[in-house]
């Protein structure tokens, strides 16, 4: 149930986005520890949330990969909403952004 | 504490002053600048230890703590006797072990002592003493001699040498401890480099930097201490890392060993030094060593007043080292690792709570929070493992691993036996029985939860919350457990998280089943089994579920359950047969709805219903049909908007925002004020959003009870979208709405309560109706039209034999053709049947036989109506109802240029359906437009006759004819036209010319009558002949009186007239005939016989061509009579050089004033009177010619200025003047001296 977590991670990300009102930095690091997975969290200044879970033992992934993994898909999902014919809530079936974030899985695993 | 023991040689007031020692070590408190780095304050205390030569530091020794930083010779030899026969050479000896131990940091201290020196007479001066130390062993560094007198004496000499001698002391310390410092560290950074050598362990580099660790410590730089340790921290992950990457270190297996011990966490001690003797002797575990090393950090972490960031780190290293047990792939016992993460949670927990007070942690519980969840995780697992969740509680299997994990934990710690709450107390009490599981579990999880919902992590309580839950269902509780999951369901749902709603609604619908909630379970058995994320095999048990339960008699036959339909099926869309949703009474309506079902398998349904909700409209008109089909232009769809997910997130709920542009301008100038956008639909918008919440609660459906249910029966619901057709036959007139679907499956009830968009269907009963409407956009008189009848049955039957009795208008012919073609047409406008029609006409009455027609239907059929094109102005009036009235409006006709005259019949037609005849107007244009006219040549008279086509349409126009029915042969018209036909043109003229010839007198008036046949040019025979086209005129005054001729003659002695140069211009006006009637007026005077009339020329140049020099107008008195001339000379001057047409000479009559004051006139008509040649003819009466036509505006002119006391001016009429020299031009060449040039420039 990564979905759990990853409702407790939302929350996490309303605390923090509270702290960085100002800031420009939209990373919001590791926000979620648990046992078994890492979370992390990116809210663009729209305050739209990307949440990342990684398996805690990909040691691989450091800190400034995860950073650059959010900017890339913050700018593909900035392209999808640049579409004139995505309507803001529909799903996301931009198969640019589809193919953009199985590129990063498997670069990843 | 530990202290830097500084070695002294001889310390002689050792046994003896104790106070001394004492003293020193209060003083030495150093203040020293650390190297490269900011100065800082640091504390050193030091000790005192006497000299021995296996305690100077060896070779590779990397013990800083108790390493001698100064060595300190004390003597108190005054003698030199005494100097050289021990003293030297100890200090030479002292000073070789000194150096063969390279060490250099040392000093020698003399004291001296009064009282010795008393006793002693024949002492040296003291001073030879310390010069001879110095000499001997001091070479360059004579400072490292310090004299220290009387030491207990308190004198001020003894202060000053004491002074000067910690002064000494402090620095030479100082800068021993910075140069061992600095090799320390220097040696310690060598020793890492080499830790890629094979050799290399761990825990010796792991001892050398908790060294420094330790000096830093002491130094009280917990900074840098904290520093040291985070290093050793780092380095030991990296190589844990490297391990798991393949790169492993040889020294790292023995960290791998099995994990037999899961004490957890000791934080209570500043150094546990049991871990680190094991770490020592190489024998630590990778628990030991986290733990040891966590507890050094917290410790440290402690005193830097830094608590939270312990309980941060604390999550993070029990993650860690969960994660490097997996990486390293050591053994551990099933519920070791929980254990001793579960311990060393608290442990943490209660170490911070130790060193904080109540108000801090309170405050704080963000950082905390996590610890509490994680260790409430472990312990919920561990009581998994050792089957103290279930039911039946631990088996022995259970037991048994409940007792090797106690075992783990070994004995209790010493420091916390005495502790009522210690962490390893509540883990033994908690595996000890299920009670007291189940009691530290909700103590833990209520505190997890409190802790989270105050810090507004209500998400995270929520997850807490439904471990617990689950951990209710264990127990067999399922009240208890569900509040939580209907808590944690609502935040779901309120956030759209797909995947966790299915997993809850899961555990809610099995914790609802052991609760015997029927209604819930069901409806949250539907929701699952139309959940896509669940496998197709639950979602058939869920579906399953159901069906069993509808299949199940109940006890209560009455008895329903009702529930929401979205869950089941989809209303996906609904369509009207007819289309427009409108039917009239008696007629059947289908409605078929497309419903898309959300369960797995199919499903057969017993009944779907759909209520009806019945008003009976107020405005009748709306229910015509006309009305209904005008205005239902939908194609009788109606669609339902689709849920894509099965819950409403907030944005979905939110409609659109409706946004319009706002301009408000101020009323005076109309400037603009405002402007704005405004939102029309703010009050959906900004409505509290609590509609999702009765989502889930059944309570909000009910059943209506319309009186009106569309049913049908067994219906088998296949997965997706299935038609049910619905079928009704309309009674009453009325609205229908659409209310409720409702699917009964047994004793359960699917209900839609709403449905919306609101779909509804009419029934209108209808009268019936005749309309009669031309077929083109006017009806022209004169040809035969057509006219469309339109009758609409409404809700009567037409039978056979009923028939339409139309009573003739007298100047409107109904012709009746062999065949008249009527179609009747359903009430949907298609064709139903094609029958032809019989017409009967009389004299008085047409009849119309009507073909059989059901109700609700449209018989259509044609007649073709002829309409006189001009009757008679004295037509036969008659009483009677129904005959022509003809409006001949000519004057209207003359004015208004294009206007068709219209005639307006109307028909009085008795429908079989009604009592009351309806009356009908038809109104017919006249196509043509007649203006004649009147030409003269000299005496010669011409009428001419213009027919203008208004219409579109062609013409042939045959036997143009005019006559005079009042006159016989005297008055001869002779006509001068083209051969008929003549064809004329829509929108074009035709000319007709006759000529007027008389043999005797003519009358004053002539009254003609113009007729022409005329059809239209398209058609080719006609199967009636047309009446002709006719046109009555009147032409008066025809006669000319006078000829007028005017000529231009150049001056005398040129041929041409020139610009510029005057010319005479002669009038003559010829009387052409005797006196006549016409000119019987007031002008005429008469004397000696003799009439004369007076006439008034004007000489006008209108278009400038001529000036007129001198009086232009002049009255002159014309004798009546025939060839009496009048010549009038006057000067004109052309303008323009070319050929000029003449200047206009006009001639009024001029009607002098009763009175007759010629004073009273103007100057520009004053009489003129002289220079006029005038032929005198006695004449007779003659009849004078003038033209009027009949309603001419100017026939009433003569008597409406008789009042006036100023003579007035007549226009002669056209006819009776008669300008011979009209068209005639005069050749003027230009003058030649052009001293004159017009220049225009454009």
């Amino acid at each position: 149930m990564v979905h759990t977590s990853l409702d407790v991670v939302d929350e996490k990300i309303s605390a923090m986005g509270k702290a960085l009102v100002d800031q420009r930095e939209l990373y919001l690091g590791l926000l979620y520890p648990t046992e078994d997975y890492k979370v992390y969290g990116y809210v663009t200044n729209s305050k739209v949330k990307f949440v990342m879970v990684v398996d805690s033992s990909n040691t691989a992934l450091r800190d400034n990969e995860i950073r650059s993994m959010f900017r890339k898909l913050h700018n593909s999902y900035t392209d999808v909403m640049c579409n004139p014919f995505y309507n803001p809530g529909d799903r996301i079936q931009s198969r640019a952004f589809d193919s953009m974030v199985t590129s990063m899985m498997i670069q990843v695993c | 504490m530990d202290r830097i023991k500084l070695l002294w040689d001889f310390f002689p007031f050792l046994s003896a002053e104790p106070s001394v020692v004492i003293f020193l070590s209060d003083v030495l408190k150093i203040v020293c600048r650390s190297y490269g780095r900011a100065p800082k304050m640091i504390h050193l205390e030091s000790n005192f230890v006497q000299f021995k030569e296996e305690l100077l530091p060896k070779e590779g020794n990397k013990a800083l703590l108790t390493f001698p930083f100064l060595h300190i010779y004390w003597t108190e030899c005054c003698d030199t006797e005494v100097y050289k026969a021990t003293v030297k050479d100890d200090l030479t000896k002292w000073q070789n072990v000194l150096k063969a131990h390279s060490s250099v940091d040392w000093l020698i201290v003399v004291v001296e002592n009064d009282a010795k020196k008393k006793n002693k007479t024949n002492i040296l001066p003291r001073t030879s003493i310390v010069d001879k130390i110095r000499n001997d062993f001091c070479n360059k560094q004579s400072d490292r001699c310090v004299v220290l007198s009387d030491p207990l004496k308190d004198s001020s000499r003894t202060q000053e040498s004491w002074n000067a001698f910690l002064t000494k002391l402090r620095t030479s310390l100082l800068m021993s401890f910075t140069k061992n410092l600095g090799k320390f560290e220097d040696d310690m950074r060598t020793l890492r480099e080499k830790r890629t050598e094979p050799g290399w362990s761990f825990c010796d580099y792991f001892m050398v930097q908790e060294e420094l660790a330790f000096v830093f410590e002491m130094l009280q730089q917990f900074e840098d201490a904290l520093v040291q340790y985070d290093e050793l921290d780092a380095l030991f992950s990296q190589y844990v890392v490297n391990f798991g990457a393949g790169d492993g270190a040889n020294w790292l297996t023995f960290f791998c060993q099995p994990v037999k011990s899961w004490n957890g966490l000791i934080l209570r001690k500043p150094i546990d030094m049991e871990k680190r003797e094991l770490i020592q002797r190489q024998e630590a575990t990778l628990l030991d060593l986290r733990s040891y090393l966590f507890s050094r950090q917290c410790t440290l972490l402690l005193f830097l007043q830094r608590p939270w960031e312990v309980a941060q780190r604390a999550l993070e290293l029990l993650h860690s080292c969960v994660q490097e047990l997996k990486l390293l792939e050591v053994s551990v016992p099933p519920g070791a690792l929980d254990c001793w993460v579960f311990l060393s949670c608290l442990e943490v927990l209660q170490r911070i709570e130790g060193c904080c007070d109540r108000a801090q942690i309170d405050s704080n519980i963000a950082h905390t929070v996590g610890l509490w969840s994680y260790a409430t995780e472990k312990l919920k697992s561990l009581g998994y493992l050792c089957g103290l969740v279930s039911e039946k509680g631990p088996n022995s299997e259970d037991l048994n691993r409940t007792v090797d994990l106690l075992a783990g934990l070994g004995a209790e710690r010493p420091e916390t036996a005495n502790t009522a709450q210690s962490p390893y107390k509540k883990l033994k009490e908690a595996l000890s029985s299920v009670e007291a599981f189940e009691k530290h579990y909700l103590d833990l999880s209520h505190a997890a939860i409190e802790m989270h919902t105050s810090i507004g992590r209500t998400r995270s309580a929520r997850l807490v919350g439904k471990d617990l839950a689950e951990f209710y269902m264990r127990k067999k509780s399922p009240q208890k457990a569900e509040i939580y999951l209907q808590g944690a369901l609502k935040s779901y749902l309120a956030e759209g998280w797909a995947l966790p709603i299915t997993h809850t609604r899961k555990q809610l619908a099995e914790c609802q089943k052991h609760l015997g909630q029927t209604e819930n379970y069901l409806q949250t058995s539907s929701l699952l089994a139309s959940d896509h994320h669940l496998t197709e095999e639950e979602r058939k048990r869920f579906c399953q579920e159901i069906l069993s339960f509808a299949s199940r008699q109940t006890d209560s036959p009455g008895h329903k359950i009702v529930l929401p339909l979205h869950c089941f099926a989809q209303l996906r869309d609904l369509h009207f047969t007819p289309s427009n949703a409108v039917v009239h009474v008696g007629g059947v309506l289908s409605v078929d709805i497309t419903m898309c079902s959300q369960m797995p398998v199919p499903v057969r349904v017993e009944q779907i219903a759909i209520n009806v909700h019945f008003s009976i409209e107020k405005n009748n008109y709306r229910k015509t049909a006309e009305w209904l089909t005008k205005h239902k232009t939908s194609n009788g769809i109606i669609n339902f908007p689709v849920e894509t997910s099965p819950f409403p997130t907030s944005q979905n709920n939110l409609p659109a925002l409706e946004l319009y542009e706002m301009f408000e301008r101020s009323p005076s100038d109309n400037s603009l004020n405002t402007t704005g956008i405004i939102c029309k639909n703010v009050h959906m918008l900004l409505r509290r959003q609590e509609s999702s919440t009765s989502l889930e609660t059944p309570s909000g459906v009910a059943l209506e009870d319309g009186a009106h249910v569309l049913k049908c029966r067994d219906v088998t619901l296949e997965p997706g979208p299935n038609r049910i057709t619905f079928r009704t036959q309309a009674k009453e007139p009325g609205t229908y709405t659409l209310r409720q679907l409702c699917a009964s499956l047994g004793p359960v009830w699917f209900v839609l309560p709403h449905l919306y968009p609101p779909a509804q269907y009419d029934v209108y009963s209808q009268e019936p109706q005749l309309r009669v409407e031309p077929l083109a956009d006017s009806l022209l008189a004169g040809i035969p039209q057509k006219v469309k009848f339109t009758v609409t049955t409404g809700h009567y039957t037409v039978k056979n034999g009923d028939s339409l009795q139309l009573s003739n208008a007298e100047a409107m012919l109904i012709l009746c053709h062999a065949e008249n073609r009527a179609v009747i047409y359903s009430n949907t406008r298609e064709k139903a049947s094609d029958v032809s029609l019989r017409v009967q006409s009389s004299d008085k009455v047409t009849s119309i036989s009507l073909p059989a027609a059901p109700a609700y239907h449209m018989i259509e059929f044609e007649l073709e109506v002829l309409s006189l094109p001009s009757a008679p102005v004295t037509g036969g009036e008659s009483s009677m109802l129904g005959v022509t009235e003809p409006h001949r409006k000519h004057k209207d006709t003359q004015k208004a240029g294009h206007c068709m005259a219209t005639t307006d019949h109307k028909v009085s037609i008795d429908c079989p359906w009604s009592i009351y005849s309806t009356v009908i107007a038809l109104t017919f244009s006249v196509p043509f437009r007649t203006t004649h006219s009147l030409l003269s040549a000299g005496t010669r008279k011409y009428i001419q006759v213009c027919v203008q086509n208004l219409s579109e349409l062609d013409f042939q126009l045959s036997d143009g004819n005019l006559a005079d029915p009042g006159r016989g042969a005297d008055l001869q018209l002779v006509p001068l036209n083209a051969k008929s036909p003549q064809h004329i043109s829509s929108k074009q003229s035709v000319f007709f010319v006759w000529e007027l010839k008389w043999t005797r007198e003519p009358p004053p008036s002539l009254r003609c009558q113009f007729s022409v046949g005329f059809s239209p040019a398209s058609e080719g025979q006609l199967s009636i002949p047309l009446k002709p086209y006719t046109y009555e005129f009147q032409v008066e005054n025809f006669f000319t009186l006078y000829n007028v001729r005017a000529e231009i003659l150049p001056p005398a002695g040129t041929e041409h007239c020139r610009t510029g140069s005057l010319c005479s211009l002669e009038v003559s006006i010829t009387r052409l005939s005797d006196l006549l009637d016409v000119d019987k007026d007031e002008a005429l005077t008469e004397s000696d016989e003799y009439f004369s009339t007076k006439l008034m020329y004007e000489v006008v140049d209108n278009s400038s061509n001529w000036a007129v020099c001198g009086k232009s107008s002049g009255v002159i008195s014309m004798p009546v009579a025939a060839q009496a001339t009048h010549r009038v000379h006057m000067e004109v001057m052309p303008l323009f050089a070319g050929y000029l047409p003449l200047p206009d000479v006009r001639l009024f009559k001029y009607l002098p004033h009763h009175s007759a004051h010629s004073s009273q006139l103007d100057a520009d008509s004053w009489i003129e009177n002289d220079s006029l040649s005038v032929d005198q003819h006695v004449g007779d009466q003659l009849d004078s010619g003038s033209i009027r036509s009949r309603g001419s505006v100017h026939s009433a002119s003569s008597s409406e200025h008789k009042g006036l006391p100023m003579p007035r001016l007549q226009a002669l009429p056209p006819g009776q003047v008669f300008n011979s020299s009209t068209g005639m031009q005069v050749l003027v060449i230009p003058s030649r001296d052009d001293h004159v040039l017009e220049v225009s420039v454009t």
